[in-house]
């Protein structure tokens, strides 16, 4: 397959790039932000992202969605992370559609996928219990309980989870912390009794929450997949998740980029532009080489997934490792650039750089992936 | 040596018995530091007990002169000071620009009177200074400023505008850059003046940074009328008062790279990680990138020290404390970026209780400061491969 978008893929970019710089541009988030608003993003811009047919982008034909693949998810990630926008994007359309298409039963997907396509639907993935992303360590007890479970323990960073309408929850249902098997996905509501969620406020004004499990009963029909055999399905949508998450890195990392590339050009020092000085004109140039390297190992990765996702697990954890490291580099030399400037809150370019720690952490650091890599290898 | 010895001793027993033990904890907030001046408030008893002993006792500037309220310590002596406060990781009892900054440069350059009238009230935290160098059209290219001062008689007439000056809301005076002869070549004609925050025509405009914290302004100066005998040095030779005091800014600023106070960052980071049985961080990269940061950070003591040292033996090159610089900042930002890491998702709220307002992403967005302030790194290494390494062209 080639490493370029096709005509459709650049039609979709094109539109999405022309809806999210018009009506979410960084003042959007800056605005959220300082309104201390509760919801965190637009509900009428999500009405708008569903009439476009983003929000069903990953949502089978058959589920009233456009059955469209990772890298036309790529695509619109891209363009969030260009201006930063807030959106249930990721939660709902990415993680959530892709955990109920690959592995609901006919009933759940009929139930949910349709509202996710038509934008009724929010939904958030729980994972996460301590400071680091580790999947396997997951710890959340689920014991057996009448014809169901009784689900008990703490989940973080629950992207969207304050506002979500379905939890999709990672929870052990055998074995200990560490094992491959006895992991079981749940469908939860998040109104069940023993439930508790708490909004927690983020470095990048983005939405996460914290949410407490106290006996939360769920059904036999609430199981995702199989009792035990979860491990599989949420590694397949975690990938899909850090492949759109990377993709939203080399979005901001080329935006921040941009902007600095334009400073460059304006600032004047010593009687000439500051993109006059070697200093800087090598270290933009190396930039630009490193944001490019990853452009194309994340397209890869993408490609991969939409190929044949049980094999594109190395390809996955490069991208993810390269778009860390490269949106941490892009944001650095970005503030740095811009001297005094670049630290003014006034200035857009540390919302850049707060956004690019969180989306480092979020499903696995590059540290994280680096190390998936050598074990995948079998070192 | 068995009077540094004897020294040591006195020190240690006086230290134990006047540094309370509040003051021996790891500072955590803004808070915890304190800066004197006329509206100076202390955060705790504690904080101002400490203060006024080591005040008395001339060691919040231990190695200034005693006419001017310093300590008189010589070198040797003020080294075993910084080791035995270290030992019991007392604080700094104040932090100054005053100290840090204008204190060197009037050292050298004040006159007597000048000496008398402000160092004194520098040790004795009775006034906040702050710094008027950068303009918006002079950061890196400090000397193109463009600050009028006007002579009309006795006095100067100072209009124009400063940008980033550090708490200038906060402080009772200012060091201020000016130009006094427009005529001449840019690094020819400007003076270093003294002058009062309170005086007509001074305002600031407190500037918010990414952290979320205000700690500069805009200052802005409308015929501001300032006395001719303040200023510091020869008039339209203040450029070499401003390079001198950047040298003693830069050395500290460089000490933020080797605080090697509160808990190591491998436990810090094993708090949030996890370790196996034998204590190793569940993390094999974090934990190479933390050793490799505790290697450089002891080295950068190191030379530290060996940079007293050379400048007490005559021997260091003046524009050393640029390479200092650069390699503090760029290992400070180090430093922060494996805390972040090592927190995790934790290190990214905000606001609870819990992250203590976000203090650690509030910190670490801080630190990103530390290669601009006081000189770009681009700067630093400019002024290595022109002045250390007489490289051509640079
Ligand atoms: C193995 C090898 C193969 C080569 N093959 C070819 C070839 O096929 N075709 C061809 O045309 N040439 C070739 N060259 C020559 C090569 O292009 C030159 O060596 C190179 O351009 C450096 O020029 P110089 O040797 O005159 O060194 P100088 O120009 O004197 O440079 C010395 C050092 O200064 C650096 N430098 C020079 N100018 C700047 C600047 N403006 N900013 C920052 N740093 C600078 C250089 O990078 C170098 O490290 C080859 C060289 C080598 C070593
Ligand atoms: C937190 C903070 C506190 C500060 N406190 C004070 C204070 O109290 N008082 C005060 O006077 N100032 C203060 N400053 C200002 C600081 O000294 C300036 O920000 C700094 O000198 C850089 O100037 P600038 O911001 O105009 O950046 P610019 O000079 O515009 O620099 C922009 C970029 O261009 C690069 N650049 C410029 N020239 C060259 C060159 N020749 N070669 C290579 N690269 C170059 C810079 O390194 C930087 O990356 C503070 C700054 C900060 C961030």
């Amino acid at each position: 397959m080639a490493l370029v978008l096709t005509e459709e893929q650049s039609m979709l970019r094109d539109s999405a790039r022309g809806l999210i710089s018009d009506k979410a541009p960084v003042a959007h988030l800056r605005g959220l932000r300082d309104a201390k608003d509760t919801t965190g993003f637009s509900r009428e811009l999500w009405t708008t992202f569903a009439e476009m047919g983003f929000s069903g982008l990953l949502v089978p034909d058959q589920f009233g969605g456009s059955g469209l693949g990772c890298v036309e998810a790529g695509i619109v990630m891209e363009e969030i992370g260009r201006t930063l926008m807030p959106s249930p994007f990721l939660a709902t359309s990415v993680l959530a559609a892709s955990a109920l298409s690959r592995g609901g039963s006919e009933a759940q997907k009929a139930q949910h996928l349709p509202k996710i396509a038509d934008g009724s639907l929010l939904a958030a993935l729980a994972i996460d219990e301590g400071a680091k992303h580790r999947p396997l360590q997951t710890k959340l007890q689920a014991t057996r309980a009448g014809n169901g479970f009784k689900l008990s323990g703490d989940k973080a960073f629950v992207v969207d989870g304050h506002t979500a309408d379905l939890l999709i929850v990672a929870a052990r249902s055998a074995g200990s912390a560490g094992d491959k098997n006895g992991l079981t996905l749940f469908l939860v509501d998040p109104k069940a009794k023993g439930l508790a969620v708490e909004r927690t406020a983020m470095v990048d004004s983005h939405n996460a929450a914290r949410i407490v499990f106290d006996n939360v009963e769920v059904n036999a029909d609430g199981v995702l997949g199989e009792v035990d055999q979860g491990f599989g399905l949420l590694e397949g949508v975690l990938n899909i998740g850090r492949g759109a998450v990377a993709s939203e890195m080399v979005g901001l990392s080329d935006e921040v980029f941009g902007r600095t590339v334009t400073y460059l050009k304006e600032r004047k020092q010593f009687g000439k532009a500051i993109g006059e000085f070697q200093a800087l004109q090598h270290r933009a140039a190396q930039l630009y080489i490193d944001i490019e390297i990853t452009r194309a190992a994340v397209l890869k990765a993408l490609q991969a997934l939409d190929t044949d996702a049980e094999k594109a697990a190395t390809a996955v954890a490069v991208a993810k490792a390269r778009a860390g490291t490269t949106a941490t580099l892009a944001v650095q030399e970005g503030v740095q650039m811009h001297g005094g400037m670049g630290m003014t809150d006034q200035f857009d370019i540390g919302f850049f750089m707060k956004r690019a720690r969180v989306c480092q952490e979020l499903f696995g650091d590059s540290n994280f992936h680096t190390d998936q890599l050598a074990s995948g290898k079998g070192y | 040596m068995a009077d540094l010895e004897k020294f040591r001793a006195e020190t240690r027993a006086w230290l134990e018995q006047n540094c309370p033990a509040e003051m021996r904890k790891p500072m955590t907030s803004d808070g915890d530091t304190f800066w004197g001046g006329r509206n100076a408030k202390f955060s705790s008893d504690a904080q101002r007990v400490w203060f006024e002993r080591m005040r008395d006792k001339g060691w919040t500037v231990p190695h200034w002169p005693k006419e001017y309220g310093g300590g008189g310590l010589d070198g040797e002596e003020a080294k075993i000071l910084r080791q035995e406060m270290a030992a019991i990781g007392a604080r700094q009892p104040l932090t100054s620009f005053g100290i840090s900054m204008l204190g060197p440069a009037l050292l050298k350059y004040g006159t007597e009177e000048q000496k008398r009238e402000h160092l004194p009230k520098i040790t004795a935290g009775l006034i906040r200074w702050c710094q008027g160098y950068s303009e918006p059209n002079a950061g890196s290219d400090l000397a193109s400023l463009q600050t009028r001062a006007v002579g009309d008689g006795d006095d100067y007439i100072i209009n124009g505008q400063k940008i980033w000056t550090s708490y200038a809301n906060y402080a009772d005076w200012i060091f201020c850059l000016v130009r006094t002869d427009p005529a001449a070549k840019k690094h020819d004609g400007i003076s270093f003046i003294l002058f009062d925050m309170t005086s007509k025509g001074v305002s600031t405009k407190p500037i918010l940074l990414i952290s979320g914290y205000s700690p500069f302004c805009e200052t802005f100066f409308d015929n501001v009328r300032v006395p001719k005998s303040h200023v510091v040095g020869t008039v339209n030779r203040g450029w070499d008062v401003a390079k001198y005091l950047l040298q003693h800014e830069r050395a500290m600023i460089s000490g933020m790279g080797e605080r090697g106070v509160g808990r190591p960052l491998g436990q810090i980071a094993a708090d949030s990680v996890g370790a196996d049985a034998q204590g190793r961080l569940d993390d094999a990269q974090l934990r190479s990138q933390i050793a490799n940061f505790e290697v450089d950070e002891a080295a950068l003591a190191a030379a530290a020290e060996r940079a007293v040292d050379l400048a007490k033996a005559g021997q260091s090159h003046p524009a050393f404390s640029s390479a200092m610089k650069y390699y503090g900042t760029e290992l400070n930002k180090r430093r922060y970026e494996i805390l972040m890491s090592a927190g995790g998702i934790d290190a990214l709220e905000w606001e609870s209780d819990r992250s203590r307002g976000g203090a650690r992403p509030r910190a670490w967005l801080r630190t990103k400061a530390n290669s601009i302030e006081g000189g770009t790194s681009e700067v630093m290494l400019g002024i290595v491969a022109k002045r250390i390494l007489d490289l051509p062209g640079a």
